[in-house]
């Protein structure tokens, strides 16, 4: 193998930059890595360290001052998970210099109001703490500190508002008290009572529509399943009981109280908080996860109860941690071992799956947290294992209450995990799932989790990890189908044609071959085939796809291909609204017992455009498939349909701003080198081809809009016609409506809002006026009421 | 492919270089030393690459199997199996391509390192796929580390092929 020699240098004929050291920058960097750094495991105390960072922080103020303000206010935005050690750096660095005291806070509140400008509103949680925080190293003084909070509760008497505006600014106000709870009462408690009561009477009238749309699982046994803020507002009743005093925060600044307290306090300016406008966009409501509690954990250290404020406080750590190292999972597992003592083993997993679970969607990709799981189990593989072992039992035992999208996570969760531990598990303790009906929840978690263990591996396997008790609920073999297969079908309908197909395409017939053998099959439709043969001819598109599939089965690749070579033929045998169903329906009848391959063919004929999205849903929604409608698979079809619906509209969206934009800077050019007017001809034959340009694309972006909201009235209309279908049969029989299937189905709709909420509020006045009118069974309805009251 | 898009570092602060560490996601230190071109043509496509090489697999996982893990970060635009040059049939590799980049990165950052069939398997930014590429390299036909592996592998063919010829 020879091997090329390459010249260090970049492409011949760019001259060599000679690189000069810009000490400046290398400075800027070296402040941000000792700033970044301080808190980290090192030789010295924390205290030490702290000292000596101030005084070389100090001494480059004079030339380095606004580098130094913009890191910190980057690490008070960035690190939260290490907020009080950066409060008690700036309380040294003010004690020393008031005025870098007095600039730093009004940098800080600069940022605070842009981020609320931006609908930064997780960030700005962070500020407004550190802000607080600072109360307690005496650079803030907490009278204006209350003030600020007064400002903040007073957010509340708004009228016309959205009320999760106001639970925002109530969520910032009490989620720090945490910190400075203490300090503030003792200044003022007077102020403060006011502030706690208006909250409570804020919490009390605040409507919580949305809270059944969010809950993980519907039944609050063992564990309620709590709106965010009534949970933390008995945190915080909890703090104030017990005199404020919190356990488990880091408090750096009290081994400086000598020298903090001779420091100068800066007041914070009045805040106002930015006015409500149409645009704005605040955090939705959410469900407090509960999964453990003190009791799970005999044997490990007691953990909060869940309405102590150190709860609040450990698990708002980890999801910070998470929040700022998503990216490198080792590092992610140094820093949460580093702030939670391994042996807290519950908090951690609490945590992980208090975010895989969480409705609408996890703040993070799904998969992360399978590697973090793993990652924790290389570090602790004496007893994390046994741990996430219990946590999967638990987690089984309640899946009768739980959400139909979180069971979804689950599954391919707990089959993903399963895969990087040879699939070990002791399936006999579940047992109890056999003797029920397998639409139950728990059968059917055990069959999709069979399901998705074999595509990560293969058949036999999972016949051989199962107890043979478990065949019942072991997948399909998943191999094809062919109707025309066996000598016995020759007197099916097409079977000889289907011979002939088979003969030509092993023989690499061209599309106008395979045109011409089908056009002898006879359409059971028309007496009168129009001579054409292009109309909706449900026995061709039979034949053909059968065969071609049924050649291609050997692999993804096969088929892909096979779909290519014969697009043409597609296209035209699927052109109408009917023959894409049925090109539908007959992959499935081939391909019924490989799920996955239904789902990556639905996916290619999607993007070749052989069937659209409607079709896709229809056929979903089609009796042919009442079967399947409850499986795991037929809403990961559904839920990607609509995904590559939406990613195409915003890909047009984003070609026609390119494309404006591009207009925009040739007028610019040409509007600035205007000496040359005579050329006014030439420039809007330049613009001409640009401009078109952008009417076609306006055109295509309508189109795809409309396209998109096509899809979802679809959607929601073949619920509504289903879900009532069902609700009058039990009506009038006299059953009761919440069986398994009507449990999955209205779940099923629900997620549906959740998952494309963003696009789904562009419809709403749609959707209100046209499908979710007053007319419709409060049970469907209900699903619409706590959708819009997410954003209420 | 699709770009991706840059890390939220809005507001007045930008981001942090503690943060902005993406080392799961970075370029290795391998080159592809039959790839043609200058190297840092090389290092640009990489840079902008949707495609993974995934090594370390068995010889029995199949194209379904890589499309389900590897799904599990986006969705897959194309798996290309590796080959026996000679036997034409799969000798532990595959390229994994995705329609956006952030996808490739994600199977860099959680999928790289963890199981499949098994074993854990290992991918890495690749140049971009192109015919004869999907051949080993080595001189029985099969990847370059089977020509030369001591110990027994039952998912690569057990031995090395120099091991078997002794």
């Amino acid at each position: 193998m020879s091997r090329r020699r390459h010249s260090d240098d970049s492409d011949a004929g760019q001259p060599h930059k000679r690189r000069r050291t810009s000490e400046p920058s290398e400075i800027e960097e070296r402040l941000e890595s000792l700033i970044c750094r301080v808190g980290e495991k090192s030789n010295s105390s924390l205290e030490s360290n702290l000292e000596g960072l101030a005084g070389v922080l100090e001494a480059d103020l004079p030339n380095y001052k606004s580098k130094i303000l913009r890191i910190l206010c980057t690490v008070a935005r960035l690190l939260p998970e290490k907020l009080t050690v950066y409060t008690t750096l700036v309380g040294l660095l003010n004690a020393r210099n008031y005025n870098f005291g007095g600039e730093f806070v009004e940098a800080m509140i600069r940022q605070l109001k842009e981020c609320l400008k931006v609908s930064m509103y997780h960030e700005a949680v962070h500020l407004v703490r550190f802000l607080s925080d600072l109360v307690n190293c005496h650079v803030i003084a907490a009278p204006s500190m209350v003030a600020m909070f007064e400002n903040f509760v007073s957010v509340t008497q708004e009228e016309d508002v959205p009320q999760v505006r106001c639970d925002w600014y109530i969520f910032a106000f009490m989620s720090s008290l945490p910190w400075v709870g203490k300090e503030l009462y003792e200044k003022k408690d007077a102020e403060m009572d006011r502030l706690l009561s208006q909250t409570e009477s804020y919490l009390k009238r605040r409507q919580k529509i949305h809270v059944p749309m969010l809950q993980v699982w519907t039944a609050d046994k063992p564990h309620p399943q709590e709106e965010y803020l009534d949970c933390l507002w008995s945190q915080i009743q909890k703090l104030k009981k017990d005199r404020w005093q919190e356990r488990h925060i880091l408090r750096p600044y009290l081994a400086f109280d000598s020298i903090l307290c001779e420091a100068l306090q800066h007041n914070l300016p009045p805040f106002t908080p930015p006015p409500h406008t149409e645009g704005s966009v605040y955090p939705m409501p959410r469900v407090i996860f509960r999964m453990f509690d003190y009791t799970d954990d005999p044997e490990g250290p007691v953990m909060p109860g869940s309405h102590s404020v150190e709860r609040f406080v450990i698990e708002e750590n980890l999801h910070c941690i998470i929040k700022s190292h998503w990216k490198e999972r080792k590092t992610w597992v140094v820093q949460a071992t580093l702030n939670c003592a391994l042996t807290l083993c519950l908090p951690f997993l609490q945590v992980i799956f208090a975010e895989l679970f969480q409705l609408p969607s996890p703040p993070h990709i799904e998969v992360m947290y399978t590697t973090l799981l793993i990652e924790l189990c290389k570090l602790q593989p004496g007893s994390l294992p046994q741990v996430l072992a219990q946590a999967t039992e638990m987690l089984y035992m309640r899946l009768d209450t739980m959400n139909t999208t979180c069971v979804d996570r689950f599954i391919n969760w707990f089959s993903h995990h399963l895969s990087n531990f040879q699939f070990r598990w002791s399936w006999e303790d579940w047992s109890d799932c056999l003797t029920q009906d397998l639409e139950k929840p728990k059968p059917k978690f055990v069959r999709e989790v069979l399901e998705k263990c074999m595509r990560l591996s293969y058949h036999q396997r999972i016949i051989d990890i199962v107890p043979a008790s478990f065949s019942v609920l072991s997948p399909a073999n998943p191999v094809c189908i062919y109707k025309y297969g066996d000598e016995s079908n020759r007197s099916l309908p097409g079977y000889t044609v289907a011979l002939c197909l088979t003969i030509a395409i092993k023989n690499k017939a061209s599309n106008d071959e395979i045109f011409s053998i089908l056009k002898d099959v006879p359409n059971p439709n028309q007496d009168d085939d129009d001579g054409e043969g292009f109309t909706f001819n449900p026995l061709k598109i039979e034949v053909f796809v059968q065969t071609l599939l049924h050649l291609a089965a050997k692999s993804f690749s096969h088929s892909f291909s096979a779909l290519a070579k014969f697009h043409e033929v597609f296209k035209t045998l699927a052109e109408s609204d009917e023959g894409k169903l049925h090109v539908l329906r007959v992959v499935y009848e081939v391909w019924k017992n490989h799920p996955q391959m239904i789902a990556v063919l639905v996916d290619k004929m999607i993007r070749t455009q052989i069937v659209d999205c409607a079709a896709v849903a229809n056929w979903i929604f089609s009796s042919e498939l009442a079967h399947d409608f409850t499986r795991f698979y037929i809403w990961e079809i559904l839920h990607s349909t609509i995904r590559k619906m939406n990613k195409h509209v915003l890909k047009i969206h984003k070609e026609l701003e390119e494309t404006k934009a591009r207009l925009a800077r040739q007028h610019k050019r040409r509007d600035s080198d205007d000496d040359d007017d005579d050329d006014d001809r030439s420039s809007d034959r330049e613009d001409g081809p640009l401009e078109e340009q952008i009417e076609r694309l306006q055109e295509k972006v309508e189109s795809a809009q409309s396209e998109q909201k096509n899809l979802f009235l679809v959607i929601f209309q073949r619920f509504i016609m289903l879900l009532t279908e069902h609700l009058v049969r039990c009506e009038t029989g006299g059953i009761d409506v919440f069986t398994p299937w009507y449990k999955s189905c209205i779940e099923r709709l629900q997620q549906i809002f959740l998952q494309h909420h963003q696009i789904i509020q562009q419809y709403m006045v749609t959707l209100e006026n046209l499908l979710f009118t007053a007319e419709l069974d409060h049970h469907i309805l209900a699903v619409f009421q706590q959708f819009c009251a997410l954003q209420a | 492919c699709e770009p991706a898009g840059g890390g939220a570092a809005m507001c007045s602060g930008g981001t942090l270089g503690v943060l902005r560490s993406d080392s799961y996601a970075a370029l290795s230190q391998y080159r592809d030393q039959h790839f043609r071109g200058t190297r840092s043509e090389q290092e640009r496509l990489l840079r902008r690459s949707c495609t993974l090489y995934v090594g370390n697999l068995s010889f029995y996982t199949t194209e379904e199997q890589i499309h389900e893990l590897f799904g599990k970060s986006g969705d897959i635009k194309k798996v290309i199996m590796g080959l026996d040059k000679v036997k034409k049939t799969a000798c532990g590799f595959c390229f994994v391509e995705y329609y956006a980049r952030e996808d490739a990165e994600n199977a860099m950052r959680y999928i790289n390192g963890t199981r499949l069939d098994d074993r854990i398997i290992r991918t890495d930014w690749d140049a971009g796929f192109k015919e004869g590429r999907q051949y080993g390299r080595g001189r029985s036909g099969g990847q370059v580390r089977d020509e030369y592996r001591q110990d027994y592998d039952a998912g690569r063919g057990g031995y090395g092929k120099i091991v078997q010829g002794q």
